[in-house]
């Protein structure tokens, strides 16, 4: 490109001798490198309609055919026409709702434990010791490091501990409730885990937007304590990657499978592997309704995530301009 | 904007009128991190009503004074005192001062006036006198339609009101500076400059201003504190900082100074470049010294037969500066008057002159 830079510059200071072009020449050194660029999308414009056109539509197909094909299943059968049976018997198949329930509570769950703790810790690193970020980064995402088979295999062992070696202590019973059926917490205890490195990702990149001491350090100057300045000042400019946060965790959660098959629990993922060997159809029908219903639920999200802040939605975008 | 800037200043004397600026004192103030010192018992006091420029170079400790006295930072030792009364251990957001930062510190998610009106709804004011007061303050720094804006939607010199009369909105007893223009273009930072200035005389609110702009501080000040490595180096009006430096310090930092060979006589005139002058301040022991001259306080004529030569002119508008090579290898530089300094190319001879001012000489052995 540097190359090309000179090239423009010449032929109006060469072939004009009036003085006004070339003054302009020599000051123009902004537009004419604006000038170099513009000439290969020009020429490769064409080229990339086309070929965008063409991922777009071998990614639409990748993702679109087997969803549609999924649906087709579950409404047609050859010779029978097209009926809607599969969605209909939905509602009334056992264990739907309460597959489904106990997923959306153990993700809220799961949300509120990995904010609670997410949030004050990246705050006082922020605040505190910026030298030990690297630290919490690692500790972070650690567990995209470890599968998820390996996390249930402590798990299942630190379980089994339970019966043999608390028995005759007070953790029994805490044992016993962590793992009841109707509200495992041992799962969100797990899933909170899983969710840290997305939860963390997206703090930081939110919390790199603000200059976190100087906005607490403001906020104390103007009277306010340091949980007041963080409650209204650092959490609202974060809405929107507390937002993401959230969002990350309850597609997480509602798609876990591993943990929650292995420990025995039955949430709705587990849900919809048990009813596909009895009614194949009826399977297929709750994954594309999953599916709405996770898409449905990322909308609602993100809508209130910049609906409730129309000026703090563009929040992190103010240093950049300034 | 003087006019915008007046009347609502008469208005808000008239009704709410500002507390009287407290005394601010600094006694032997020390701190250090990580084994450097920041500040080396720093005393110093502030007069109520006075604007204070805290001078010096980057790393000086003057950041870290006024980091104390917001509350932000504690002293190793040493006290801070607001009219008599010990602050040192009260923290930051139950003292009286407000600050004004570098970086633009507006909070992102709220337009200007809720910025502005911030510190009262922390401290539960109705809604009706949050918002009057909010209107009145952004009447003061004249931003009375950008009550509705953004930080984001705000250049960096409106920011900078906004944060000012955020600053104000609490009527602090003490109003505390730090860079707040040094982020801004040369045009704003004028204009800022002279705002701030007229702001703080007609609220009479003791001010501390931070900043590395020797002529920042010399233009807004009542005095002038030059800090250099924790310790204070003197602290007074600008003129006589200027005219009188108490150290050598002061005399290189604030505005150019030439350093001159020149050799002490008994009766404390000094002998520089052929020309004897009186001395001011303390003497060295020894005979032979720099003597500090003003380059405005050189004179400069072209003369053939002139023991020195020109090096190098510089055309700075009303003044040009001229670059000497004297005989003795020594470099000396002279302010003229542009009309005067025709002559004097690159390689003239000229003869060098110096006004009869009394001169600061520091040992040459020393430094």
């Amino acid at each position: 490109m540097a190359a090309l830079t000179p090239a423009p510059a010449t032929p109006p200071a060469a072939g004009a001798p009036a003085q006004a072009p070339s003054q302009a020449a020599p000051q123009r050194p902004g537009p004419v490198p604006d000038g170099a660029p513009v000439r290969r999308p020009r020429t490769g414009r064409r080229r990339p309609r086309v070929w965008r056109g063409a991922v777009l539509g071998l990614a639409g197909a990748y993702f679109l055919l087997p969803l549609v094909s999924s649906f087709v299943f579950t409404v047609h059968t050859p010779g029978q026409g097209v009926s809607f049976a599969a969605y209909t018997d939905l509602l009334s198949a056992e264990g739907f709702t309460e597959s489904l329930l106990l997923s959306l509570g153990l993700a809220a769950a799961t949300i509120a434990a990995s904010l609670l703790l997410a949030v004050p810790a990246l705050v006082a690193v922020r605040l505190g010791s910026p030298r030990l970020r690297p630290v919490v980064e690692v500790v972070c995402m650690m567990p995209l490091v470890v599968p998820p088979i390996a996390l249930v295999t402590g798990i299942a062992t630190v379980l089994r501990w339970g019966p043999d070696h608390l028995a005759a202590t007070p953790f029994y019973q805490t044992f016993i409730a962590v793992q009841n059926e109707a509200f495992p917490l041992v799962l969100v205890l797990a899933y909170t885990v899983l969710a840290l490195p997305f939860v963390y990702r997206s703090l930081d990149a939110g919390l790199r937007a603000l200059d976190v001491p100087t906005l607490v350090e403001a906020a104390r100057d103007c009277g306010a304590s340091w949980p007041q300045a963080v409650v209204r000042v650092l959490l609202p400019n974060l809405r929107s990657s507390l937002t993401g946060a959230a969002f990350l965790t309850l597609a997480l959660v509602l798609g876990e499978f591993t943990i929650a098959s292995l420990l025995g629990f039955r949430p709705f993922a587990v849900w919809i592997v048990t009813i596909s060997g009895a009614q194949a159809r009826m399977s297929v029908a709750v994954s594309i309704l999953s599916l709405a219903l996770t898409w449905a639920l990322l909308l609602l999200l993100s809508r209130a995530g910049s609906a409730a802040g129309a000026g703090e939605g563009t929040a992190p975008a103010a240093p950049k301009e300034s | 904007m003087p006019a915008a800037f007046a009347r609502p200043t008469s208005t808000s004397t008239g009704r709410t009128p500002p507390p009287s600026g407290a005394r601010l004192e600094l006694r032997s103030l020390r701190r250090a991190f990580a084994g450097s010192v920041a500040l080396d018992g720093l005393d110093l006091t502030v007069e109520p009503g006075e604007f204070l420029a805290l001078l010096g170079p980057s790393g000086c400790g003057k950041t870290t004074a006024l980091r104390m006295v917001a509350g932000f930072d504690r002293p190793d030792s040493g006290e801070i005192l607001v009219d008599g009364a010990d602050i040192t251990a009260v923290p930051a957001h139950k003292r009286d001062t407000g600050m004004v930062f570098q970086s633009y510190s507006l909070f992102p998610n709220l337009s200007a006036r809720d910025n502005v009106a911030f510190g009262l709804r922390v401290r539960k004011v109705p809604a009706a006198r949050r918002a009057a007061r909010a209107a009145e303050l952004l009447d003061l720094v004249g931003l009375p339609d950008h009550g509705g804006r953004y930080p984001h939607q705000l250049s960096g010199g409106q920011q900078q009101r906004v944060a000012l009369a955020r600053a104000l909105a609490l009527q602090p007893r003490v109003l505390l500076l730090d860079e707040p223009l040094s982020a801004l273009d040369a045009k704003v930072r004028d204009s800022l400059r002279e705002e701030i200035r007229r702001l703080q005389l007609s609220l009479g609110i003791t001010t501390v201003f931070v900043t590395h702009d020797q002529e920042e501080a010399l233009s807004m000040a009542d005095r002038v504190a030059v800090l250099n490595s924790g310790r204070l180096e003197q602290c007074a009006a600008p003129a006589e900082l200027y005219a009188r430096p108490a150290t050598p310090f002061v005399a290189s930092f604030v505005g150019t100074m030439n350093r001159l060979p020149g050799r002490l006589a008994a009766d404390a005139t000094v002998e520089v470049a052929g020309h004897r002058l009186p001395t001011d301040g303390a003497r060295p022991a020894d005979g032979d010294v720099w003597a500090l001259v003003r380059p405005e306080n050189v004179t400069v004529a072209a003369d053939p037969e002139g023991e020195a030569t020109v090096v190098a002119s510089a055309f700075l508008g009303a003044v040009t500066r001229v670059h000497l090579a004297l005989p003795d290898g020594a470099e000396a530089k002279a302010d003229l008057p542009s009309r005067e300094a025709a002559g004097l190319t690159a390689g003239a001879r000229a003869r060098l002159g110096l006004a009869g001012h009394p001169v600061l000489v520091v040992s040459r052995s020393a430094s």
